[in-house]
């Protein structure tokens, strides 16, 4: 008989070691999640979708380890997965109508990697339909609700698989982030979480929202137990012609350069996250780091310039759902009406305002002033990041500029909800990576985070600092 | 300016039925959100291609191909209509399309 499994005790390394040794199988582990999630999940709604055959994926995963086929750090360990990954056989659906009945017919690379690595995935997790959102409140299933408060969001897109990390649902969890959608519901809800060097994570199998800026990554209690799962779903895949191997050697220095722009940080920061963010600083300097102020001058365009070019992405991306291959279908009289009404009945007003706003600054006449413009500031802000990165190792902001909002609050504003991703979406515009790390709580308990960005494939600067912080 | 045509010429382009209240909804929401993107107006519209880190393009080759059908079942168990190993649509041309 196994012993009682203490889930909020539990990181990878020692759900790894507990089972290695014997002291509970992963079967004992998965059986401890589910009981978890049967009684959370209800108030939460982090998933969308618990796997039935979570128990014998479980069984087998035992067996292997029993054999010795499988013995890597992630064997046995229980996962949730973003809603936007396909898994063969299962239902993916984006949190989209248009996708409530699809089945995947095939496994995403990083879904055949984690396989391989003998882990237990225990369902698809909560998000804001296709991706697009800072809420999950654009769900067609509903928000999710933050652990540390049920009135509060988990944040979003990746909200889902934030909550299921932060209220122990699951041990470790994948999200995607085109703007933040990793590293903002990660700061809301108290946990760890990476958005990848773009390349470094292959996206076959992970549905597109806009396509230079989608990034998979994990998010997990800890920065090891980030680090460890980035490490077994990174590197090139032949499906995926953006992804790459890193060719970057990262020396991790003894003592870092860091540098905050603060130029960027005086407008619209909540107090308390201003005051956290400076606490964090001190520490960083007590421990012997140097704080550099750095200029940033095209940062103050980034989250405009983002707007245009993701939406621009998003109107393409999602021609895709007409009702002809898969999906839903509405009928019409004709061809056309049937594109019309499908679209209509099955994206909601998220992404149909996104789809317009794309279309927008795409069209004849208005593509020269927004699109071509946003593109040459894109690269601008890219230069502003490499310029920096001469003279400091990383750079840390808040990850968000408030903590998480009360569920309806900026419901009716779609222009506040974006400003919430202010300090997230330079990253993407850039493909750097960045880590969100939790620094502690305002006065009445919601989790604040501080986001350290590094240059291209510098992950491992990332986790160096982030495990300081988390200390 | 975000009017009513504009919004009827970017639902046309977008292939979006929307009823009169996102209409107005999207109306007001447009204009809010490009009256704040507007703001990369002031930005210098330096060439991407003079900066001292300019994009490439990278190609590959085609590689890999799987024999024919190896996944058609699969494909077409999700499409919402089938006949024949074909996804069925509605007609396009009418009365057989020879004019």
């Amino acid at each position: 008989m196994a012993e009682i499994i203490n889930l909020t005790e539990l990181d990878l390394k020692s759900a790894g070691e507990g089972i290695k040794t014997g002291r509970f199988s992963a079967r004992d582990l998965a059986t401890a999640y589910l009981a978890k999630i049967e009684t959370s999940n209800p108030k939460l709604n982090a998933y969308l979708e618990v796997f039935s055959d979570v128990l014998d994926q479980a069984d087998l995963v035992d067996q292997k380890i029993k054999s010795g086929e499988l013995s890597g750090p992630l064997a046995g360990i229980p996962i949730a997965i973003k809603d936007n990954i396909l898994i063969k056989g299962r239902t993916v659906t984006a949190a989209s109508k248009m996708l409530a009945n699809y089945q995947a017919t095939y496994d995403a690379t990083v879904i055949e990697k984690l396989k391989s690595a003998g882990v237990i995935f225990l369902g698809r997790t909560n998000m804001d339909e296709f991706a697009m959102g800072g809420s999950t409140e654009n769900s067609a299933y509903g928000p999710t609700k933050n652990p540390h408060d049920l009135d509060r969001v988990a944040g979003g897109s990746s909200g889902g698989s934030a909550g299921a990390v932060a209220g122990d649902l699951a041990l470790v969890a994948l999200g995607t982030d085109t703007g933040g959608s990793i590293r903002q519901p990660a700061s809301y809800c108290g946990v760890v979480g990476l958005k990848p060097t773009y390349g470094a994570v292959s996206r076959y199998g992970v549905i597109a929202m806009a396509s230079s800026f989608d990034q998979v990554g994990p998010l997990g209690k800890t920065v090891a137990d980030v680090k460890a799962v980035f490490s077994v779903i990174k590197g090139q895949d032949k499906f995926d012609s953006t992804s790459q191997n890193s060719s970057v050697t990262i020396k991790i220095p003894k003592t870092f350069k860091i540098g905050v722009p603060e130029d960027f940080l005086k407008e619209g920061v909540d107090q308390e996250v201003m005051a956290n963010f400076r606490t964090t600083i001190e520490k960083l300097k007590s421990a012997g780091h140097q704080i550099v102020k750095i200029n940033l001058p095209n940062f103050h365009y980034a989250l405009a310039c983002y707007y245009i070019l993701m939406t621009a992405e998003v109107s393409a991306n999602l021609a895709r759902f007409d009702g002809v291959r898969y999906g839903l279908r509405q009928d019409g009289k004709d061809m056309v009406e049937d594109y019309f009404l499908t679209r209509g009945a099955g994206f909601g007003k998220e992404v149909k305002r996104r789809i317009m706003l794309g279309t927008y600054v795409l069209s004849s006449g208005y593509y020269d002033a927004y699109y071509r413009r946003a593109n040459n500031l894109r690269q601008l802000i890219k230069s502003d990041y490499l310029e920096a990165f001469k003279q400091v190792d990383v750079i840390i902001t808040p990850t968000a500029p408030t903590p998480a909002f009360k569920i309806g609050e900026n419901a009716t504003d779609p222009l506040k909800m974006y400003l919430e991703d202010i300090f997230t979406v330079p990253a993407n515009l850039a493909g750097v990576p960045a880590l969100a790390v939790p620094t502690g709580k305002n006065q009445t308990g919601l989790p604040l985070g501080i986001q350290i960005t590094a240059p291209h494939f510098g992950e491992d600067l990332l986790f160096s600092l982030g495990r300081e912080l988390e200390a | 300016m975000i009017d009513d045509k504009v919004i009827d010429n970017l639902a046309n382009l977008a292939r979006i039925s929307l009823s009169a209240e996102e209409k107005a909804q999207y109306q007001k929401d447009l204009e809010s959100i490009l009256a704040y993107v507007s703001k990369i107006g002031e930005a210098s519209d330096q060439d991407p291609a003079k900066l001292s880190y300019p994009l490439t393009n990278v190609w590959r080759t085609d590689e890999d191909s799987f024999d024919p059908e190896t996944y058609s079942e699969a494909i077409l168990a999700e499409a919402p209509e089938t006949k024949d190993n074909y996804i069925v649509v509605k007609k396009i041309l009418e009365n057989g399309g020879d004019n």
